[in-house]
């Protein structure tokens, strides 16, 4: 067997933690670099992957099925693969990961091997996720994520981080467990619980997908989060290190959506159709209800956590659209929100880091102080608006496109509706950016800040280049997810056909 | 008395000859040497689990069907030996810390593990009673060990008054069975009721009897009311063999007689066992969410865990889904003994004097100060809750397949559901340890603190090969089913 790219990827950051595991824990530095290294190899590595993916293809690809055990005659096996829709999603990951341990060089100074070992086992667990194509292989991949953030929460994040940790594993736990019941029920029915077989096979029957669509949606749209599912998310994000936030705003959110594109489409396309207007209903309030809270908050890292509400909404309502553009358009803007939310979270991680303070009223007239800062953090701003010329827009306009013309959905108003949520945007983060840099100087304390140093401009750079990459040539993007889309959307139209 | 008869009841032999080798030689020990006690003990059950698979091979059953020897109980009796040893280890330390260091506590022992050894082997009603009372009378005295301490006084008095009206129950189901069959004999039982000659009231009433009797020792709600008093107040390492040996004993005879005389009561009791089940979880759960003491906790999760193994027994009716039941509650069972084992070992370490410093705030800072342990009780949490890449998981996955299988898919949403209840205690056991400040302090002993990390690592490797395992408990089927 020559080497599985997939394989490597997912397990080279287990040998980092080996590796850390091996070093005395005062060795501080050492430890750091270990992870960085491993993190950025495993990026290296994702890309190796990336060169070797044919974007041409709308299959499965580096597929490796290898039987596990078995359970009263159903098959478990370690099945893995990679299409044009998770490549992204590993890319994403794989890349956020070395920019959010980097930005934990100072931020983090206790228990630091304990932090580095739950980061990178997270990313495993991230990984997992994205590549199973068993389901069991999958519920264990999405469970095990719940560890390690749990205590990333729990013993590096702020004042209430019990709290928010309990609350995080709580709500996950109660989404999954239903998935599980679903799981198992597949399963039993059908003798298996790989994916490529059920999918498009067209084996579940309508009735049966209605309630499997709500074990699993559930699962999802707890993590996405939805509205009204969601108030685990500014407890979480508040409370978490930034490090930890930017994982969970920028993969671990992803991993709801994900679901919904892997799982509930595809395997329960009568069902998808049905509650699409319900589910993009949804969407559009989450839309409007997370930009008006945004606006209100004083945290401000609560107002980036209300932003990710928002934003996920988009992603949503482009889902639940089932069609080509709806479905590019959610899955890009899932990278952007990636990005975009990822890189506040770090601006808004430095300034913590300064001034030990995330009120907005502590703050104001940094642009004088601090000038590069507020560069990086406006550009940052601005692709989290969806100023054109940067991705946010091309994402969240590709999804107004497709959900204007979604038949599924069934009318125009949601768009149309969510459209004001693209406005909304603009009046909060404005509204943030205001209150942060602009303006005199009022407190004495933020008189003698310091720029951003080297590393931190390494942290963000990466991610602000390829925001605009991505706002002026989205086309490389578009074209590696095209043909697996396109298949979804021919197993939901088919769908859509058999059921007139 | 053949060969064959010997070997049949060749494990639970050497334990009960070893019991009465450790009484006299403790009489020869002198205080230095009190050490060579458990040691003994700990050889003869080895000895017995070597026997059990070695000589039980090519044996089918022994004393004219007295004792069966079947895939089932080969799973059973190691997994008792296994049990006891894991309670010598934590106890050794234990006793003598709490001053109450003496050689009979080895002996009694081994004579409750031959009772279970009888128990999960027997195959006739007589000689289920009397392993019964084999397991149970040991254990009476062993809660009272720490006697004239009042908690452990009270918890042997209560256990003994319940214990005696469980067996009274089964006494007085058994002689209905007779009465309706004429014979104790359990395959005797099944032809009768099979070709229609037995009494049919009679034998409605003996298994509710019965079965009243077995939901006592497996603690099942609403007969559960003794477990928190009695783990709480025996000495420590007791209440974890009583936890784990005694519940898996209860399930032992409790399977293997309902699921001889059950396919013909499946219409009567499957309502019956899907309430207690459902009551069981519910209750379980939700009161150790109340509880601030971790012995109490763990009385009610174990409660709780009862509950789990009882769903597995539902779709027992099912003749096709009956293998996967009884493999399914095996393999919970070994999960959960070894979740247990390790738990409790936790506790022993935490105990000070008088039965205190087992509060759940007593735990607070145990990750710093002894990281190895709040690890490992991180993983006994972990697994209890279901999470994977433990074998708790497994546990759970199988026998919610299992209710699923058998059409009870509203009660596996409802054990379901419990877990997600049962996460919240359990996480705050982990939140203590690791997320909040304090002094709290792990008493090291080598062979404590070894249960605990052995129990550890054998639920985490073998999460992810649980397939051997999962072999072996498809294996364990019953003779006649």
């Amino acid at each position: 067997m020559s080497l599985n790219p997939l394989l490597l990827t997912i397990a080279f950051p287990l040998a980092g933690v080996v590796v850390m595991l091996l070093l005395k824990a005062k060795w501080k530095n050492a430890i750091r670099w270990t992870a960085l290294l491993t993190s950025l190899v495993t990026f290296g590595l994702s890309l190796w992957m990336l060169s070797q993916f044919n974007s041409a293809s709308p299959d499965l690809q580096f597929e490796i099925n290898q039987a596990w055990f078995s359970l009263g005659g159903n098959p478990i096996g370690f099945h893995i693969g990679v299409d044009g829709i998770s490549i992204l999603m590993v890319l994403l990951t794989t890349f956020l990961t070395p920019l959010a341990i980097l930005s934990t060089w100072k931020a983090v100074d206790e228990k630091v091997k304990s932090f580095m070992a739950f980061f990178l086992l997270l990313e495993v667990g991230m990984l997992g996720v994205f590549l199973s194509l068993d389901m069991v292989l999958f519920y264990i991949f999405w469970e095990f994520t719940l560890i390690p953030m749990y205590f990333l929460i729990g013993l590096w994040g702020g004042e209430r981080r019990v709290y928010a940790a309990v609350k995080f594993f709580l709500y996950t736990m109660a989404g999954s467990v239903l998935m599980l019941a679903g799981i198992l029920w597949i399963g039993l029915q059908y003798g298996s619980f790989n994916l490529t077989q059920l999918v498009g096979s067209g084996m579940i029957p309508a009735a049966a997908q209605l309630w499997l669509f709500g074990a699993f949606g559930l699962a999802f749209a707890i993590k996405v989060p939805m509205f009204p599912l969601h108030s685990w998310l500014p407890d979480a994000h508040t409370e978490a290190p930034t490090a930890g936030s930017v994982i969970l705003a920028g993969v671990l959110l992803k991993m709801g959506a994900y679901g919904f594109l892997r799982f509930n489409l595809p395997l329960f396309p009568d069902a998808s159709i049905q509650f699409a207007p319900w589910m993009a209903g949804l969407a559009v309030v989450g839309i409007i209800y997370g930009a008006l809270v945004a606006y209100r908050q004083k945290d401000v890292k609560k107002l980036v956590a209300y932003s990710s509400i928002s934003h996920l909404g988009f992603v949503v309502l482009g889902i639940f659209a089932l069609n080509l553009q709806g479905l590019q358009g959610a899955i890009l803007q899932m990278v952007n929100h990636g990005l975009s939310t990822g890189a506040l979270f770090l601006v808004v991680g430095m300034l913590y880091e300064r001034r030990h303070t995330r009120l907005l009223e502590n703050f104001g007239g940094l642009w004088k102080v601090v000038p590069v800062m507020g560069t990086l953090a406006l550009i940052t701003m601005l692709s989290s608006v969806g100023l054109p010329g940067l991705n946010g827009f091309v994402g969240e306009f590709t999804i107004l496109l497709g959900a204007f013309g979604s038949e599924a959905i069934g009318s125009p108003w949601f768009a149309g509706v969510a459209t004001l949520g693209v406005i909304l945007a603009a009046v909060y983060l404005f509204h943030m950016f205001q209150k942060l840099f602009l303006g005199p100087v009022i407190h004495e304390e933020n008189q003698k800040l310091k720029d951003v140093s080297v590393r931190e401009i390494l942290i963000l750079a990466p991610i602000l280049l390829l925001a605009f990459w991505i706002g002026l040539y989205p086309k490389p993007f578009f074209m590696l997810m095209a043909p697996a889309v396109e298949k979804l959307t021919t197993i939901i139209q088919s769908a859509a056909l058999l059921a007139q | 008395m053949t060969l064959n008869d010997f070997y049949s009841i060749l494990p639970a032999v050497i334990l009960i000859f070893s019991a009465l080798v450790l009484l006299l030689a403790d009489l020869w020990l002198s205080k230095h040497t009190k050490v060579v006690t458990p040691m003994l003990a700990v050889l003869g059950l080895i000895a017995s689990i070597a026997a059990s698979i070695l000589f039980t091979g090519n044996v089918e059953n022994g004393f004219g069907g007295f004792i069966l020897v079947d895939g089932f109980s080969r799973f059973l009796v190691p997994l008792f030996a296994v049990t006891g040893i894991f309670a010598i280890g934590m106890a050794y330390d234990y006793l003598t810390r709490m001053g109450i260091q003496r050689g009979e506590y080895y002996s009694l022992l081994l004579f409750s593990v031959s009772g279970m050894m009888l128990m999960a082997s027997a195959g006739d009603l007589v000689i289920i009673f009397l392993s019964l009372e084999l397991l149970s009378i040991p254990l009476y005295i062993l809660s009272g060990f720490a006697a004239p301490k009042a908690h452990s006084e009270e918890s042997a008095l209560k256990y003994f008054l319940l214990g005696t009206f469980a067996s009274g129950f089964f006494l007085f189901g058994a002689a209905f069975l007779f009465g309706a069959a004429a014979t104790t004999n359990l395959n005797g039982i099944v032809e009768a009721v099979t070709s229609g000659s037995a009494n049919s009231t009679f034998l409605i009433i003996g298994s509710g009897l019965l079965l009243a009797g077995f939901s006592f020792k497996v603690a099942a709600v609403p007969f559960h009311g003794w477990t928190p008093d009695v783990y709480h107040g025996a000495p420590a390492p007791v209440s974890a063999f009583m936890s784990v040996g005694a519940k898996a004993a209860g399930f032992a005879v409790l399977i293997r007689v309902f699921s001889l005389i059950f396919p013909s009561l499946a219409e009567q009791y499957t309502p019956i066992f899907w309430g207690l089940a459902a009551l069981t979880m519910l209750v379980g759960n939700v009161v150790a969410i109340a509880q601030i003491n971790l012995k109490r906790m763990l009385a009610y999760s174990s409660i709780a865990h009862a509950g789990y193994i009882l769903m597995a027994f539902v779709p027992f009716g099912d003749a096709a889904i009956r293998a996967n039941s009884v493999a399914s509650a095996l393999f919970y069972l070994a999960g959960y003994a070894l979740g247990s084992l390790g738990a409790w070992a936790v506790v022993i370490g935490m105990e000070k004097e008088d039965n205190q410093g087992t509060e759940i705030n007593d735990l607070a800072g145990l990750g710093k100060r002894s990281p190895l342990m709040a690890a490992a009780m991180t993983v006994f949490m972990l697994s209890f809750t279901g999470i994977p890449l433990t074998l708790g998981f497994w546990g759970k996955f199988y026998l919610f397949r299992t209710a699923i299988e058998g059409g009870f898919i509203s009660l596996a949403v409802i054990g379901l559901l419990t877990s997600l209840v049962s996460a919240f205690y359990y996480l705050r056991v982990v939140v203590k340890m690791y997320f909040q400040e304090g002094d709290s302090k792990f008493h090291w002993n080598f062979w404590t603190a070894a249960v605990a990390v052995f129990s550890a690592l054998v639920i985490v490797v073998l999460s992810f090969i649980p397939g051997s395992l999962f072999d072996l408990a498809v294996k364990a089927l019953l003779t006649g089913s």
